[in-house]
């Protein structure tokens, strides 16, 4: 944000704010030792308040639950920025010295009023407005959020509408205010970083930019692209259209992970050679011309990682790797030796001191400083440099230094894949505690937690009035595609509101159902608003009075 | 702006150390304020991520004009403190505690550290008699107070009973806890908050239990293993390292600690692999750490087994 993609605060910060905003985040479960701060920070008496559609277990520490409507994020932030203004509650000091578009963002958000984003949210008045007076009078204050922000059809707008709240309150740049979006794996953050994305080279440099492009077309001895390339869901969209033939996947599952898995699979396996370098044979490894096993890499392998706080920290090896199986860096190694580039030999540390030759803000990290101070947190430009806790305190100084950071003023524009009559059920998705994504890392251990099979969770109400029993197979449908799967009752859904994970597709193959329409700017897929409709599977139970109670154990005990 | 609270300037304090002058910080601990000093101090239910609970009462001094002794693990130093850590009240204190423990737990797998003050203080916990036949699997949670018999002093009570196995991730085996608290304090405000076990009884009868007596997989317990990360006397153990020691292969001469970081989330918890045979037979985190302190999510503590060939 404002120039760097990265979380502006510190976990130490969250530990020492007043009040804590978990936004589209159920981090109890899904990032459980930040949740350790957190509650560290609960114990000091700070505040927290939890946005999410579902009663979560974060959502049991909080001093408030606004249970929005899922996809409702934007006209909730925007109600939010109106009641501060309303009130005389934003930072005008701040709004004037550090930033610009607040005329706009004014008028923009004018229209949501408490009433209206009542209507649209589903939140009542009164809990929106006591967001809006915390937020706002908090001497500290760190806004978080996860996927439930990231993966809609407007994932930037969202996000952009949260930081909207931090410039409206001055609650960033400065010691336990902040902005901080919960990465999901290991090194999310790192591989952006890293440039591992289709539009910036290593440290956020612009791949159309001719000047930096430069330094790295010298150091790299060759001419890179000028363009930006394709995101993961370009690259579908070309598979579709017979642009993209050939695809090189390192350590992912899109056959599982894609929203509208059934359409994924069928482009996958219409390639002309897929090369797939995994751990396991995935799904998507089965459907590969090629595979080549690769080292885990967080313990067969050396290499670094970032986490949410920015903090880069190396990844050692323990164990030798099973069979043939290769660190990723070789194998890429012996592969653009084939295509004439021999880079070889080619150690983790060696990449590393090259990367951080070209990338600022990485300058500083040598190995041996990472080891010594249990990693760094970037921006860390020089070896006497000692990393950058929070980010842009440069906000706050007098004048400001550096561009002015921007409001953005965004409309709530609803998940594409409407509710109505035919799928009266909004489904949304998420992480288990026990478990991670599809399951191929945490499949394999005995967890105790895992009692079922992986169900369709419903609300009580919901299951009640569809007649269903607890355990009963049904038929789940979507505009794009059916799965048949047991049922279960979970309290923590209001009725109307769904819940399916995607961590086992063999018992539930969530992401069927699912919806690949992405958001133009983030290139995510709307992962997490799906309209479905359940219907009953087997023979229909003519004369039987839909009112009548539930037979069978519907709202009991799980079966163990 | 608002400024960084970064607290005080620490004042001085002088206190007197088995007669020598010192000078601390003021707030500290007496324990802090001792291995400050290098003087070696025992300690079963003190760990620096925890907070002090003063259970066990081994850690004690002697503080001038002060009628009982003093718990160093929670007692701040005070300006003009006279402090005796080697006095025969203390001697005779700590070896009672010791003794006491030993004559009814299994003290087996302790660390070296408490086997060499046991060998210190002289413990000889024979002296009670010979130990009494363990209790029947569930007896001892059963127990109710105030239903005793005094004892006629024929053998020395003990804690033993047999093991409990209820999942494929924990081993309790209740035969060797102390009752320091340490996984009672982790599993609750110290870190996980999820509060899934607690004392319950009273006296010789006190025992860490679920709620209501249930077994581990129908309690609250979610597996973050953080208890087993404290426990200072292998009563709670991860199976994977229970395993290997049941079938004798359990070889710390060959086994290697790598630090790496965890691949189930982005927050980065740090990762201790204890590695043997090239199999993780363990899983901890550094205590002093300031992502985890120590502690860990059930993933990161036990979701290793992707890895295992």
């Amino acid at each position: 944000m404002f120039g760097a993609g990265g979380g502006t605060t510190s976990y130490e910060e969250v530990e020492q704010t007043d009040l804590v905003i978990l936004w589209g985040s159920n981090a109890r479960e899904t990032h459980p030792i930040f949740f350790h701060h957190v509650l560290q920070a609960i114990h000091r008496g700070a505040r927290l308040h939890v946005v999410d559609p579902r009663r979560t277990s974060s959502a049991a520490w909080a001093d408030s639950w606004l249970g929005l409507e899922v996809g409702s994020d934007i006209a909730l932030a925007n109600a939010v920025g109106r009641e501060i203004l309303a009130q005389g509650l934003h930072n005008r000091t701040f709004i004037e010295r550090a930033t610009t578009g607040f005329e706009e963002y004014a008028a923009a958000v004018e229209p949501y009023t408490l009433k209206e984003a009542e209507r649209q949210t589903g939140v009542p008045a009164e809990q929106i407005a006591e967001l809006a007076h915390t937020y706002a009078t908090a001497d500290r204050a760190v806004l978080c959020w996860t996927l439930g922000i990231t993966e809609h059809h407007n994932a930037v707008d969202n996000v952009r509408a949260l930081i909207n709240l931090a410039l409206l309150t001055g609650h960033v740049g400065r010691f336990g205010s902040g902005l901080s979006p919960l990465r999901g794996q290991n090194n999310v953050q790192g591989g952006g970083d890293m440039g591992a994305i289709p539009n910036k080279l290593p440290g956020f440099v612009d791949v159309t930019d001719d000047v930096e492009r430069a330094r790295f077309e010298t150091a790299y001895g060759t001419a890179l692209p000028p363009e930006r390339g394709w995101h993961l869901s370009q690259m579908f969209d070309a598979m579709e259209q017979g642009a993209l033939r050939t695809l090189y996947v390192l350590g992912e599952n899109p056959a599982d992970s894609e929203a509208d898995a059934g359409h994924a699979r069928a482009l996958l396996s219409g390639l002309d050679h897929l090369v797939v370098q995994d751990i396991f044979l995935t799904r998507t490894a089965e459907l590969a011309d090629v595979v080549l096993p690769a080292a885990a890499d967080w313990c067969e392998s050396e290499g670094t990682v970032t986490n949410s706080e920015r903090r880069v920290q190396r990844l050692r090896k323990a164990l030798d790797p099973p069979g043939q199986a290769r660190p990723d860096l070789e194998i890429l190694a012996d592969v653009a030796a084939r295509l004439g580039h021999d880079w070889r030999p080619v150690t983790a540390e060696g990449v590393w001191d090259e990367l951080r030759s070209l990338s600022r803000m990485h300058g500083g990290m040598s190995y041996a400083r990472l080891d010594e101070h249990r990693g760094l947190r970037w921006p860390c430009p020089d070896e006497d440099h000692p990393g950058t806790q929070f980010l842009h305190a440069r906000l706050w100084e007098q004048p400001r230094q550096g561009p002015p950071a921007a409001f953005a003023a965004v409309e709530f524009v609803p998940p594409l894949d409407v509710v109505d009559e035919d799928y009266p059920l909004r489904l949304t998705t998420g992480r288990r505690l026990d478990s991670y994504n599809t399951g191929v890392q945490s499949g394999g251990f005995a967890s105790p937690m895992r009692k079922r099979r992986e169900s369709l969770l419903l609300a009580p109400e919901d299951g009640r009035r569809l007649d269903l029993a607890d355990g009963e197979v049904v038929r789940v449908v979507s505009r794009r595609g059916h799965i048949d799967a047991p049922v279960a009752f979970d309290r923590a859904l209001r009725p109307g509101l769904a819940f399916a994970t995607l961590h086992t597709a063999s018992e539930l193959d969530t992401n069927v159902l699912t919806n690949d329409a992405w958001d133009p700017k983030s290139g995510t897929a709307e992962f997490k608003a799906t309209a479905i409709r359940v219907e009953k599977r087997g023979a229909e139970q003519p004369g039987r009075d839909p009112l009548a109670e539930p037979t069978g154990g519907a709202f009991g005990p799980a079966p163990a | 702006m608002s400024a960084v609270l970064v607290g005080l300037p620490k004042r001085l304090v002088t206190v007197e150390v088995d007669g020598q002058s010192v000078r601390v910080p003021e707030g500290q601990t007496l324990l802090e304020a001792l291995r400050g000093q290098g003087v070696a101090t025992p300690t079963l239910c003190y760990l620096e991520n925890l907070a002090p609970v003063n259970a066990c009462r081994v850690c004690v001094v002697e503080v001038a004009g002060q009628r009982t002794l003093a718990p160093a693990c929670s007692r701040p130093v005070e300006e003009g403190m006279v402090v005796a850590t080697d006095s025969p009240r203390v001697r005779h204190s700590r070896k009672m505690v010791l003794e006491l423990l030993a004559s009814s737990v299994d003290l087996s797998l302790a660390d070296d550290e408490i086997k060499g003050w046991m060998a210190t203080y002289g413990v000889a916990p024979e002296r009670y008699g010979p130990p009494a036949p363990p209790a029947a699997a569930g007896e001892r949670d059963r127990r109710r107070a105030g239903h005793h018999e005094p004892p006629d002093g024929s053998v020395a009570a003990t804690v033993a009973q047999p093991v409990k196995i209820q999942d494929d991730l924990y081993v309790r085996d209740y035969s060797k806890c102390i009752l320091c608290y340490k996984c009672v304090e982790a599993c609750g405000e110290d870190a996980q908050n999820t509060f899934a076990i607690a004392v319950a009884g009273r006296g010789f009868d006190a025992r860490i239990a679920t709620e209501f007596d249930v077994e581990l997989p129908d309690s609250a317990c979610v597996y973050c293993g953080n208890c087993v990360g404290v426990c200072p006397t292998g009563a709670l153990m991860p199976k994977s390292e229970w395993d290997l020691r049941q079938s004798g292969q359990w070889r710390p001469d060959d086994q290697q600690v790598t630090e790496t970081i965890c691949s189930f989330c982005g927050v980065g918890c740090p990762l201790e692999l204890t590695v043997q045979d090239n199999r993780i037979v363990r899983v901890d985190s550094p205590l002093d750490h300031d992502i985890t302190r120590g502690h860990l999510c059930v993933k990161g503590r036990f979701g290793f087994e992707h890895v295992q060939h």
